[in-house]
């Protein structure tokens, strides 16, 4: 039982923390969040450089071979620096789905291009209706002369504005609400019959709402119709990867929160000698802890591909909302009206949590899930019969 | 950073369980569940322990430690609390043991630690006092040097089992000159010493284990000091380290929580099972990732101990958390017994009302507030973590 990083690792994160200390500073991070698109693309060749880009990808695409520990390290790094460059939705997301499902021929031409920072990707898989349901896709594709054409909206589609293509989930078969039926469509952002129309979250990423009328698909990923298993791997993978970045931001905000505690004096001492204020500060502080336990617990379950790994990644996401929004309240509140500001990066981290909590499924989604894997895993006398009067 | 079970775990986690398929009999768990016989129960439990060599994973191996590593006391732990079996009463292997194996000399050693192997001695804690609580360190009980000997005068509070103990550690006042924590020493006294009197303390639920412990005159042999004299708030706290870290209970909640889960599948209300209640199961789920997450955090202390870290302060933390977990738990199992929570076991037994868990309920959610109390409460953790964990 080990749970520390070994050198690969260390070296990673330590040159992810230097390349935070040295550009990412918190007006540096303001320029290049107000850059087109949200970031930096000369950051982007950097990580390209420094071999950041290639950590989840196989070593037979040119790729580092990691796992979801690698795959922590690089998002918790990120996370505590705030970095707006778009790893979440080019490399884990339209990456992660290219290397889960794609063809042999599709993953040699497009995976070499994202670890060589060459191509922005995306996915698009949801729709105005469907909140945190992945099956519920109204967006309809038919078959036309060997083509797959696409009509119809997502929304909220991760760097939408920069990606040069897009992985869409459409439905080829079945209803509304059936996972089966779903397929993975690869389309060009500039194919005709593309309606892009950007807009900014509240922690500065760029998303967009796509309209698809009679696209021509470039081609699908994976078996037709099979989607849904594929997007459901892709995304949990990239479930645990966001509560590590998420951690990130919850320890930068405890303990830039405990510093200014330390140092901001009223009364003629510093506020963090008030009895009521350092039982808060425990508070979150028990909460960074606990959440680093479960991100701990999750990524060495998913490593194992242990029998835990389903119910620990669950439990994560669920803390990561409930613990995420707790730390960030606090952070405001502790910081007093200087937390209400702008100057300060307090509520640009607050703001990346909140978008994290709802990102895939918020806490309460999680939790009725985490609820029906656990009550039912015990219940081989789960059948419940009132008794006879 | 790997928590995977190696093929030695796995045939450790057989040992264990076989062990206890054999050793956690029924007869043994109908002793240990009933009071009159808790204690020789308890007693026979620890002798098949110690002939297994398991009374004391916690000790250096040249004690009678067993030399475990990390994953190897979770899979013990774990396992013992899933087959509900008890904890070793932890008085003596627990607390005293790691302050005589660090601070007594050679004869001390040799003389109590094989008895605590044994379970010839019953131990029990003098250290809280009517006027020192979380302020531990105002101890008044006082030790008078008089030739070879200590005279003991004073009292004792909360003192656990002390009616089933022949031996408690003291901490005692030797001088008040200096600050507080100065002049408190560390004694072993013999609780059939003449002048040493136990008075039981009635509790909420309803059940001995609390009294107060007075010393009348008591003289004590020098020779049952340990260390230095005025040096023994530096052993006691070593000690509540130890303590804490014992008090968090993870395994135990987890077996708890299966428990109440279970319970709550059979209890039907309008027709639907407890736990198909949307409420109930956020409030077991929001337990239940708590517990989780205390379970890894509790593993990532005892690997950075396992690395040579002192254990510290972030035993407050476990402390807090786990006895939070505990008590939720508690009142969530009196939440699913819920009329028969109140009753008490008179004529008309909870068993016979087919509610057989409900008794036991209720006297745990009551037992059970003491753990935010004692091992210093959890607001004195809070303290000791703001202090020494985030240097406030």
């Amino acid at each position: 039982m080990n749970f520390n990083l070994n050198e690969e690792q260390t070296l990673i994160q330590d040159s992810i923390v230097r390349f935070v200390s040295e550009q990412y500073g918190f007006d540096d991070r303001n320029a290049t969040v107000a850059l087109e698109h949200g970031f930096s693309p000369d950051h982007w060749r950097q990580f390209a450089e420094l071999g950041w880009l290639s950590i989840p990808f196989d070593e037979e695409h040119g790729g580092f071979g990691g796992g979801p520990v690698d795959v922590m390290v690089v998002m918790e790094a990120f996370g505590r620096g705030l970095v707006a460059e778009p790893y979440l939705p080019t490399v884990l997301l339209f990456g992660g789905l290219l290397q889960a499902a794609a063809g042999p021929e599709l993953q040699e031409k497009y995976i070499p291009r994202v670890i060589g920072g060459e191509l922005q990707g995306a996915f698009a898989y949801l729709e105005r209706q469907s909140r945190y349901e992945l099956a519920d896709i109204a967006t309809g594709a038919t078959e036309s002369g060997g083509n797959w054409v696409l009509n119809g909206e997502k929304t909220v589609v991760l760097n939408g504005g920069a990606a040069d293509k897009i992985i869409v989930s459409a439905r080829t078969s079945g209803g509304q609400f059936d996972e089966d039926g779903i397929s993975l469509l690869l389309v060009d952002a500039a194919a005709a019959g593309i309606e892009r129309t950007l807009y900014r979250m509240t922690d500065g990423q760029e998303a967009a709402n796509i309209r698809f009328t009679d696209v021509e698909a470039e081609a699908a990923v994976g078996p037709v119709g099979e989607g849904y298993g594929t997007m459901l791997q892709v995304i949990e993978e990239a479930t645990l990867a966001v509560c590590a970045s998420a951690l990130g931001a919850m320890e930068w905000l405890q303990g830039a929160t405990l510093e200014y505690c330390k140092t901001r004096e009223q009364f003629g001492v510093p506020i963090g000698s008030f009895q009521a204020l350092q039982h808060r500060l425990v508070d979150t502080f028990a909460a960074c802890e606990n959440t680093r336990s479960l991100l701990y617990r999750a990524v060495c379950a998913a490593d194992a591909q242990s029998d835990d790994a389903q119910r620990s990644l669950l439990a994560l996401k669920v803390k990561v909302g409930r613990a995420g929004r707790h730390v960030g309240g606090e952070a405001i509140q502790l910081h007093g009206g200087m937390g209400m500001t702008d100057e300060l990066p307090v509520g640009f981290y607050v703001k990346r949590l909140m978008n994290i909590n709802a990102l895939f499924g918020d806490a309460d989604h999680h939790q009725q899930r985490f609820a029906a894997l656990v009550n039912a895993a015990q219940g081989a006398r789960s059948a419940v019969e009132p008794e006879a009067a | 950073m790997d928590t995977r079970f190696s093929e030695q775990d796995l045939a450790f986690r057989d040992e264990v369980r076989a062990f206890l398929a054999e050793a956690w009999d029924e007869e043994l768990k109908a002793r240990v569940g009933n009071l009159q016989t808790m204690k020789e129960g308890m007693i026979e439990w620890q002798h098949r322990l110690n002939a297994q060599g398991w009374m004391a994973p916690n000790w250096p191996v040249e004690h009678g430690g067993t030399g475990w590593s990390v994953t190897q006391t979770f899979i013990f732990n774990s396992e013992r609390a899933a087959a509900g079996a008890p904890d070793v009463m932890p008085f003596g292997v627990v607390m005293v043991a790691p302050v005589i194996i660090a601070y007594g000399n050679d004869e001390q050693k040799s003389r109590f630690l094989p008895r605590i192997l044994s379970s010839e001695d019953w131990w029990c804690q003098g250290y809280s006092e009517a006027g020192a609580g979380s302020d531990l360190a105002s101890v008044k009980t006082r030790a008078d040097r008089d030739g070879d000997d200590y005279v003991v005068n004073g009292s004792k509070i909360w003192t656990t089992y002390a009616q089933y103990a022949n031996w408690i550690f003291c901490l005692v006042r030797t001088d008040s000159s200096g600050r507080k924590q100065e002049g408190i020493t560390f004694l072993l006294i013999d609780m059939e010493s003449p002048g040493v009197t136990v008075r039981p303390i009635d509790t909420i639920d309803g059940f001995h284990h609390l009294n107060e412990v007075y010393f009348d005159n008591v003289r004590v042999p020098v020779e049952n000091r340990i260390g230095e004299e005025g040096e023994g708030w530096t052993y006691a706290k070593s000690l509540l380290v130890q303590e804490r870290l014992s008090i968090a209970e993870v395994a135990n909640s987890k077996r708890g929580l299966n428990e109440v889960r279970e319970l709550a599948r059979r209890e039907i209300n309008g027709g639907v099972s407890l736990l198909d209640d949307p409420l109930f199961a956020r409030r077991l789920t929001d337990i239940e990732i708590d517990l989780m997450a205390v379970e890894y955090t509790e593993l990532r202390a005892l690997a950075a101990i396992a690395e040579g870290n002192t254990p510290g302060p972030e035993s407050s933390l476990l402390k807090l958390q786990g006895t939070e977990i505990q008590q939720r738990v508690q009142e969530l199992r009196m939440d699913v017994a819920g009329y028969y929570s109140g009753t008490l076991q008179g004529e008309l037994s909870a068993e016979e009302l087919g509610h057989d868990y409900a008794d036991a309920a209720q006297k745990q959610y009551f037992r059970g507030r003491a753990s935010s109390i004692y091992g210093g409460s959890n607001e004195i953790q809070k303290n000791i973590t703001a202090k020494y964990v985030l240097g406030l």
